[in-house]
Protein backbone atom coordinates (compact mmCIF):
# COMPACT_ATOMS: atom_id res chain seq x y z
CA UNK A 1 0.00 0.00 0.00
CA UNK A 2 1.25 3.45 -0.80
CA UNK A 3 1.97 5.96 1.89
CA UNK A 4 -1.22 7.99 2.45
CA UNK A 5 -1.28 11.57 1.20
CA UNK A 6 -3.69 12.67 3.90
CA UNK A 7 -4.71 11.35 7.25
CA UNK A 8 -7.60 12.99 9.07
CA UNK A 9 -8.77 11.91 12.48
CA UNK A 10 -11.78 12.96 14.47
CA UNK A 11 -13.22 11.64 17.70
CA UNK A 12 -17.01 11.56 17.82
CA UNK A 13 -19.29 10.91 20.80
CA UNK A 14 -21.54 8.38 19.06
CA UNK A 15 -21.61 4.70 18.06
CA UNK A 16 -19.78 2.96 15.21
CA UNK A 17 -23.16 2.03 13.72
CA UNK A 18 -24.30 5.67 13.62
CA UNK A 19 -21.11 6.77 11.90
CA UNK A 20 -21.50 3.95 9.41
CA UNK A 21 -25.07 5.00 8.64
CA UNK A 22 -23.95 8.58 8.11
CA UNK A 23 -21.33 7.39 5.62
CA UNK A 24 -23.65 5.28 3.45
CA UNK A 25 -27.10 6.86 3.74
CA UNK A 26 -27.71 9.80 1.34
CA UNK A 27 -30.52 11.20 3.50
CA UNK A 28 -28.06 11.69 6.36
CA UNK A 29 -25.14 12.67 4.17
CA UNK A 30 -26.85 15.64 2.57
CA UNK A 31 -27.21 17.15 6.05
CA UNK A 32 -23.49 17.29 6.76
CA UNK A 33 -21.58 16.90 3.48
CA UNK A 34 -21.55 20.59 2.75
CA UNK A 35 -19.53 23.70 3.37
CA UNK A 36 -20.52 27.04 4.82
CA UNK A 37 -19.83 28.74 1.50
CA UNK A 38 -22.21 28.72 -1.45
CA UNK A 39 -19.60 26.95 -3.59
CA UNK A 40 -19.86 23.91 -1.35
CA UNK A 41 -23.53 22.92 -1.56
CA UNK A 42 -24.81 19.68 -0.04
CA UNK A 43 -23.59 16.46 -1.66
CA UNK A 44 -24.50 12.83 -1.24
CA UNK A 45 -22.76 9.55 -2.09
CA UNK A 46 -24.92 7.13 -4.05
CA UNK A 47 -24.01 3.47 -4.30
CA UNK A 48 -25.26 0.00 -3.40
CA UNK A 49 -21.87 -0.28 -1.64
CA UNK A 50 -21.12 -3.76 -2.96
CA UNK A 51 -17.37 -4.22 -3.63
CA UNK A 52 -16.81 -3.49 -7.32
CA UNK A 53 -19.91 -1.31 -7.61
CA UNK A 54 -19.81 2.25 -8.80
CA UNK A 55 -20.37 5.13 -6.43
CA UNK A 56 -21.22 8.70 -7.30
CA UNK A 57 -20.74 11.95 -5.40
CA UNK A 58 -23.73 14.02 -6.43
CA UNK A 59 -24.93 17.54 -5.76
CA UNK A 60 -28.26 17.30 -4.00
CA UNK A 61 -29.90 20.27 -5.73
CA UNK A 62 -28.95 19.58 -9.35
CA UNK A 63 -28.09 15.88 -9.32
CA UNK A 64 -24.80 16.75 -11.04
CA UNK A 65 -22.18 14.06 -10.49
CA UNK A 66 -18.99 15.72 -9.28
CA UNK A 67 -16.92 12.65 -8.47
CA UNK A 68 -17.15 8.92 -9.17
CA UNK A 69 -15.37 5.75 -8.15
CA UNK A 70 -15.59 2.08 -7.29
CA UNK A 71 -16.31 0.46 -3.95
CA UNK A 72 -13.28 -1.52 -2.77
CA UNK A 73 -14.25 -2.68 0.68
CA UNK A 74 -17.48 -2.61 2.67
CA UNK A 75 -17.14 -4.01 6.20
CA UNK A 76 -19.78 -2.44 8.44
CA UNK A 77 -19.33 -0.79 10.85
CA UNK A 78 -15.51 -0.85 10.65
CA UNK A 79 -14.09 -0.04 7.24
CA UNK A 80 -15.34 1.52 4.04
CA UNK A 81 -12.99 1.96 1.09
CA UNK A 82 -13.69 3.35 -2.34
CA UNK A 83 -11.79 4.93 -5.19
CA UNK A 84 -12.20 8.56 -6.19
CA UNK A 85 -11.95 10.05 -9.69
CA UNK A 86 -13.38 12.72 -11.95
CA UNK A 87 -16.36 11.42 -13.95
CA UNK A 88 -14.49 11.61 -17.27
CA UNK A 89 -11.59 9.65 -15.81
CA UNK A 90 -13.64 6.75 -14.41
CA UNK A 91 -12.45 4.32 -17.06
CA UNK A 92 -8.78 5.02 -16.38
CA UNK A 93 -8.00 3.25 -13.11
CA UNK A 94 -4.60 4.90 -12.90
CA UNK A 95 -6.40 8.21 -12.35
CA UNK A 96 -8.32 6.92 -9.34
CA UNK A 97 -7.19 7.82 -5.84
CA UNK A 98 -8.40 5.93 -2.82
CA UNK A 99 -10.37 6.91 0.27
CA UNK A 100 -10.49 4.75 3.37
CA UNK A 101 -12.75 5.26 6.41
CA UNK A 102 -11.71 3.43 9.55
CA UNK A 103 -14.16 3.37 12.50
CA UNK A 104 -12.68 2.37 15.87
CA UNK A 105 -14.46 2.49 19.25
CA UNK A 106 -12.32 4.12 21.93
CA UNK A 107 -14.39 3.44 25.03
CA UNK A 108 -16.15 6.14 27.10
CA UNK A 109 -18.69 6.60 24.32
CA UNK A 110 -16.12 7.89 21.85
CA UNK A 111 -15.38 6.55 18.39
CA UNK A 112 -12.34 7.44 16.33
CA UNK A 113 -12.95 8.03 12.64
CA UNK A 114 -9.80 8.02 10.51
CA UNK A 115 -9.99 9.02 6.88
CA UNK A 116 -6.97 8.38 4.69
CA UNK A 117 -6.70 9.40 1.09
CA UNK A 118 -3.89 8.15 -1.10
CA UNK A 119 -2.92 8.03 -4.75
CA UNK A 120 -3.07 11.79 -5.15
CA UNK A 121 0.58 12.52 -5.92
CA UNK A 122 0.02 12.78 -9.67
CA UNK A 123 -2.88 15.19 -9.33
CA UNK A 124 -1.97 18.40 -7.49
CA UNK A 125 -5.28 20.09 -8.29
CA UNK A 126 -7.27 17.27 -6.76
CA UNK A 127 -4.87 17.27 -3.83
CA UNK A 128 -5.51 20.96 -3.21
CA UNK A 129 -9.28 20.57 -3.54
CA UNK A 130 -9.36 17.67 -1.14
CA UNK A 131 -7.26 19.29 1.54
CA UNK A 132 -9.93 21.95 1.95
CA UNK A 133 -12.86 19.60 1.72
CA UNK A 134 -12.18 16.73 4.10
CA UNK A 135 -11.48 18.63 7.33
CA UNK A 136 -14.68 20.58 6.81
CA UNK A 137 -16.82 17.54 6.01
CA UNK A 138 -15.47 15.60 9.01
CA UNK A 139 -15.96 18.51 11.33
CA UNK A 140 -19.56 18.84 10.12
CA UNK A 141 -20.11 15.08 10.45
CA UNK A 142 -18.95 15.25 14.06
CA UNK A 143 -21.21 18.19 14.84
CA UNK A 144 -24.13 16.53 13.06
CA UNK A 145 -23.79 13.23 14.97
CA UNK A 146 -23.27 14.97 18.31
CA UNK A 147 -25.93 17.67 18.03
CA UNK A 148 -28.27 16.69 15.19
CA UNK A 149 -27.26 19.69 13.10
CA UNK A 150 -24.12 20.23 11.02
CA UNK A 151 -23.87 23.98 10.95
CA UNK A 152 -24.44 26.29 13.91
CA UNK A 153 -27.41 28.59 13.62
CA UNK A 154 -26.92 32.30 12.89
CA UNK B 1 -21.01 22.72 22.76
CA UNK B 2 -19.53 20.14 20.45
CA UNK B 3 -15.84 19.81 21.26
CA UNK B 4 -15.24 19.13 24.93
CA UNK B 5 -13.60 21.96 26.81
CA UNK B 6 -10.67 19.77 27.83
CA UNK B 7 -10.05 18.83 24.20
CA UNK B 8 -9.98 22.47 23.12
CA UNK B 9 -7.56 23.23 25.98
CA UNK B 10 -5.25 20.52 24.66
CA UNK B 11 -5.23 22.03 21.20
CA UNK B 12 -4.40 25.55 22.42
CA UNK B 13 -1.76 24.28 24.81
CA UNK B 14 -0.19 22.23 22.05
CA UNK B 15 -0.13 25.28 19.77
CA UNK B 16 1.32 27.56 22.47
CA UNK B 17 4.89 26.39 21.87
CA UNK B 18 7.05 27.58 18.94
CA UNK B 19 8.83 24.23 18.68
CA UNK B 20 5.54 22.40 18.31
CA UNK B 21 4.34 24.96 15.77
CA UNK B 22 7.55 24.36 13.79
CA UNK B 23 6.78 20.66 13.74
CA UNK B 24 3.31 21.40 12.37
CA UNK B 25 4.87 23.70 9.75
CA UNK B 26 7.25 20.91 8.73
CA UNK B 27 4.37 18.48 8.31
CA UNK B 28 2.33 21.08 6.45
CA UNK B 29 5.26 21.47 4.07
CA UNK B 30 5.66 17.74 3.63
CA UNK B 31 3.20 15.35 5.24
CA UNK B 32 3.81 11.78 6.35
CA UNK B 33 7.27 12.16 7.94
CA UNK B 34 9.23 9.87 10.24
CA UNK B 35 10.64 10.98 13.59
CA UNK B 36 14.16 10.96 12.13
CA UNK B 37 13.14 13.18 9.23
CA UNK B 38 11.55 15.67 11.61
CA UNK B 39 14.56 15.64 13.97
CA UNK B 40 16.85 16.46 11.05
CA UNK B 41 14.99 19.77 10.61
CA UNK B 42 14.70 20.69 14.27
CA UNK B 43 17.31 22.19 16.53
CA UNK B 44 16.51 20.08 19.58
CA UNK B 45 17.20 16.63 20.99
CA UNK B 46 15.41 13.59 19.62
CA UNK B 47 13.80 13.15 23.02
CA UNK B 48 12.40 16.69 22.95
CA UNK B 49 10.97 16.15 19.48
CA UNK B 50 9.40 12.89 20.69
CA UNK B 51 7.78 14.65 23.64
CA UNK B 52 6.47 17.48 21.48
CA UNK B 53 5.03 15.02 18.96
CA UNK B 54 3.34 13.13 21.76
CA UNK B 55 1.66 16.29 22.97
CA UNK B 56 0.56 17.12 19.43
CA UNK B 57 -0.81 13.61 19.08
CA UNK B 58 -2.71 13.88 22.39
CA UNK B 59 -4.31 17.06 21.03
CA UNK B 60 -5.17 15.19 17.83
CA UNK B 61 -3.18 17.70 15.77
CA UNK B 62 -0.87 14.94 14.60
CA UNK B 63 -2.02 11.49 13.48
CA UNK B 64 0.31 8.53 13.28
CA UNK B 65 0.16 5.85 10.59
CA UNK B 66 2.28 2.74 10.35
CA UNK B 67 3.57 2.17 6.84
CA UNK B 68 5.43 -1.14 6.91
CA UNK B 69 8.00 -0.70 9.67
CA UNK B 70 7.95 3.06 9.52
CA UNK B 71 5.90 5.27 11.81
CA UNK B 72 4.70 8.26 9.80
CA UNK B 73 3.41 11.50 11.30
CA UNK B 74 0.64 13.44 9.60
CA UNK B 75 -0.76 16.89 10.26
CA UNK B 76 -4.41 16.50 11.21
CA UNK B 77 -6.20 19.79 10.55
CA UNK B 78 -9.62 18.67 11.77
CA UNK B 79 -9.36 20.13 15.33
CA UNK B 80 -8.16 23.41 13.84
CA UNK B 81 -11.14 23.40 11.55
CA UNK B 82 -13.47 22.84 14.49
CA UNK B 83 -12.02 25.88 16.24
CA UNK B 84 -12.27 27.88 13.03
CA UNK B 85 -15.95 26.95 12.59
CA UNK B 86 -16.73 27.83 16.16
CA UNK B 87 -15.34 31.37 16.17
CA UNK B 88 -15.01 32.39 12.55
CA UNK B 89 -17.41 30.22 10.58
CA UNK B 90 -20.43 32.48 10.92
CA UNK B 91 -18.66 35.60 9.67
CA UNK B 92 -18.63 36.43 6.00
CA UNK B 93 -15.92 34.34 4.39
CA UNK B 94 -15.56 36.53 1.34
CA UNK B 95 -14.88 39.68 3.38
CA UNK B 96 -12.32 37.87 5.50
CA UNK B 97 -10.64 36.45 2.41
CA UNK B 98 -10.46 39.92 0.87
CA UNK B 99 -8.93 41.33 4.06
CA UNK B 100 -6.42 38.51 4.21
CA UNK B 101 -5.48 39.00 0.56
CA UNK B 102 -5.03 42.72 1.13
CA UNK B 103 -2.75 42.05 4.10
CA UNK B 104 -0.72 39.60 2.03
CA UNK B 105 -0.37 42.11 -0.78
CA UNK B 106 0.64 44.96 1.52
CA UNK B 107 3.21 42.75 3.22
CA UNK B 108 4.66 41.85 -0.16
CA UNK B 109 3.42 38.27 -0.08
CA UNK B 110 1.18 38.44 -3.10
CA UNK B 111 3.00 35.55 -4.75
CA UNK B 112 1.68 33.26 -2.00
CA UNK B 113 -1.16 31.06 -3.18
CA UNK B 114 -4.26 30.92 -1.00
Amino acid sequence: MKKPDFVYVTYIATTPEKIWQALVDPALMRQYWLGAKAESPPHENISDWKPGSRWEHRRVDTGAVDMVGKVVEHTPPHRLTFTWARPNEFDDESKHSRVNFEIEPQGSGLVRLTVTHDGLEADPKMLAGISGGWPQVLSHLKTFLETGRALPRG
Amino acid sequence: MVARSADIDKVFKALADPGRRSLLDLLHGKNGRTLSELCAHMNMTRQSVTQHLQQLEDANLVAVVWHGREKLHYLNPVPLHEIYSRWIGKFEHSRLDALHNLKQRLEGNDDEKA
